[in-house]
C-alpha cells in the first residue's frame, strides 16, 4: 500500500519535472529563432523535410475526406430536399474542423513522428554532445530550425487540405451526384463568414502545428540515448500530440464558437 | 541530405500552394470575395415582431438577394425590435416609402427581410429608416389562433 503511493508521488513529481524541463527547453528554443532567421538556409532544408514531405500525404488525404464528406451528405441532405446546402456542409466541416484537425493528426504521424526518430537518435549517437563540444548550441543549431519549420508548415498544410478536400466534395457532388454547380459555391459563400469560420481555422492550425513541433522536439531531445528510448519517445510523440491536438481542439472550439 | 536546386524550388513551391490555398479559402469558400461591405449603406426598419430573424439573414427584393442583417436591437421605450440591414452600394434607389415584411423561406426555412418598394420619387438615404413594416408570423401564434376559433365553434 505504501508502496503504492510512493510510486504515484514519483511519477506525479516525474512528469511535472517532465513539464519544466519542457517548459524551459521551448523557451530556449524561442530565443533561438533569432539565429535562424540569420540562416535561412537552415530553415528551408527543414521546410522541405516537415512540409514538401507531408504535402502528399495531406492533399491524398483531403481529398479523400472531402469526397466522402460530399458523399454521406448527399445521403443525408437528399432526404430533406437540401442538397444545394451540401456546399456549405462540406466547406464548414473542412474549415472549422477537419482541415485543422486531421492535418495535425496526420503530421503528427508524418512529420512529428519523423522529428523525435531524428533528434533521438542524434542524441543516441552522441551527436548533440558532439555539437555542444564544438562550442555549437544544438538547440538552436538543430531544435529551433526544425521547430520553427514545423510551425509554419501547419497552417499551410490544414489550408491545402480544406482546399482541396471543399474541391473533391465538388468533384463527387457535382460531378457523380448532380448538384448544382452554381448553388454549391453560392451557398457555401453566403454562409461561410470570413473572419468566423476561416480565420478561427486558421488560428486552430497554428495552435495545433506548435504544440505537435513542441511535442515531437521535445520528446526527441529528451529521449534516453538508446534504441528502446527513441522507439518509445517516437510513440508518445504520435499518442501526446493525439491527445493534445483533440483535446485543444474542444477547448479552441467551445472558445471560438460557444456563443454562436 | 544536400542542398540542392531543387529543394529549394520545391520548398517555393510548397509555400506558394499553401498561400494560394489560403486565398483561395477566403475568396472561393467564404463570404470575402461576394460583399465588400465598405461602400455598403444602413437603413434601419422597426417591427413588432422581428421573429427568428438572426444577424447576417438575407435581405432581398424580389427574390435578389441586396444586404443583410447587421443588428437587431430592442427599442426599450417602445418595446420593437430594431433591425439594422446592410445594402449594397449598387441598390441606392430605393424609394423612402418601401415596406419591409418578415417572411420565411418555405415551411421550416430561414427568415429574411423582404422589400416592397413603393412609388415615391425620393429615394432612401444612408441610416435611413424605413417606416412601413409587417412583422414576422409566428406558427405557434397561428396554431393557437386556430385551436380557439375551433373551440368557440363548437360551443355555438
Amino acid at each position: 500500500m505504501i508502496k503504492l503511493f510512493t510510486q504515484l508521488g514519483a511519477n506525479t513529481r516525474k512528469s511535472f519535472a517532465k513539464l519544466g524541463r519542457s517548459t524551459f527547453f521551448l523557451g530556449l528554443t524561442l530565443l533561438g529563432f533569432l539565429d535562424v532567421l540569420l540562416r535561412p538556409r537552415l530553415l528551408s532544408k527543414q521546410l522541405y523535410s516537415v512540409g514538401v514531405l507531408s504535402f502528399l500525404i495531406i492533399s491524398i488525404s483531403g481529398l479523400f475526406v472531402g469526397m466522402v464528406l460530399a458523399l454521406q451528405g448527399y445521403y443525408v441532405l437528399t432526404d430533406f430536399g437540401a442538397e444545394e446546402a451540401l456546399g456549405v456542409m462540406v466547406a464548414t466541416s473542412l474549415v472549422r474542423e477537419l482541415g485543422p484537425v486531421v492535418s495535425a493528426l496526420l503530421f503528427a504521424g508524418r512529420a512529428g513522428s519523423a522529428l523525435t526518430a531524428e533528434i533521438g537518435l542524434m542524441k543516441a549517437t552522441e551527436q548533440l554532445s558532439g555539437m555542444e563540444m564544438m562550442a555549437i548550441d544544438p538547440l538552436k543549431r538543430i531544435i529551433s530550425p526544425r521547430f520553427l519549420a514545423g510551425w509554419l508548415s501547419m497552417p499551410l498544410l490544414a489550408a491545402i487540405f480544406s482546399t482541396i478536400g471543399v474541391l473533391g466534395g465538388h468533384l463527387v457532388g457535382v460531378g457523380m451526384l448532380g448538384v448544382d454547380d452554381g448553388a454549391y459555391w453560392a451557398q457555401m459563400q453566403t454562409n461561410i463568414d470570413f473572419y468566423d469560420d476561416i480565420i478561427n481555422g486558421i488560428i486552430k492550425s497554428v495552435v495545433f502545428g506548435f504544440v505537435v513541433t513542441w511535442i515531437a522536439l521535445f520528446e526527441g531531445y529528451d529521449a534516453i540515448p538508446t534504441s528502446e528510448g527513441v522507439s518509445r519517445a517516437t510513440t508518445r510523440t504520435v499518442v501526446n500530440s493525439a491527445f493534445s491536438i483533440l483535446g485543444l481542439d474542444f477547448v479552441l472550439t467551445a472558445l471560438m464558437f460557444g456563443d454562436i | 541530405m544536400q542542398h540542392s536546386n531543387t529543394q529549394d524550388t520545391l520548398v517555393g513551391l510548397f509555400v506558394a500552394s499553401g498561400i494560394a490555398a489560403l486565398f483561395f479559402m477566403s475568396m472561393q469558400i467564404s463570404n470575402l470575395g461576394t460583399f465588400n461591405e465598405k461602400d455598403n449603406y444602413t437603413i434601419t426598419a422597426d417591427f413588432e415582431n422581428s421573429g427568428g430573424l438572426k444577424v447576417k439573414s438575407a435581405v432581398v427584393i424580389g427574390g435578389v438577394r441586396i444586404g443583410r442583417v447587421t443588428a437587431i436591437t430592442l427599442d426599450q421605450k417602445r418595446f420593437r425590435s430594431v433591425v439594422k440591414m446592410s445594402i449594397e452600394p449598387q441598390y441606392n434607389n430605393l424609394p423612402d416609402d418601401t415596406s419591409a415584411s418578415v417572411f420565411t423561406a418555405g415551411l421550416l426555412g430561414e427568415q429574411y427581410i423582404s422589400l416592397e418598394p413603393g412609388g415615391s420619387d425620393t429615394p432612401l438615404k444612408n441610416n435611413g429608416k424605413i417606416e412601413i413594416t409587417q412583422s414576422a408570423v409566428v406558427l405557434e401564434e397561428l396554431i393557437g389562433q386556430f385551436l380557439f376559433k375551433d373551440k368557440d365553434a363548437e360551443k355555438k
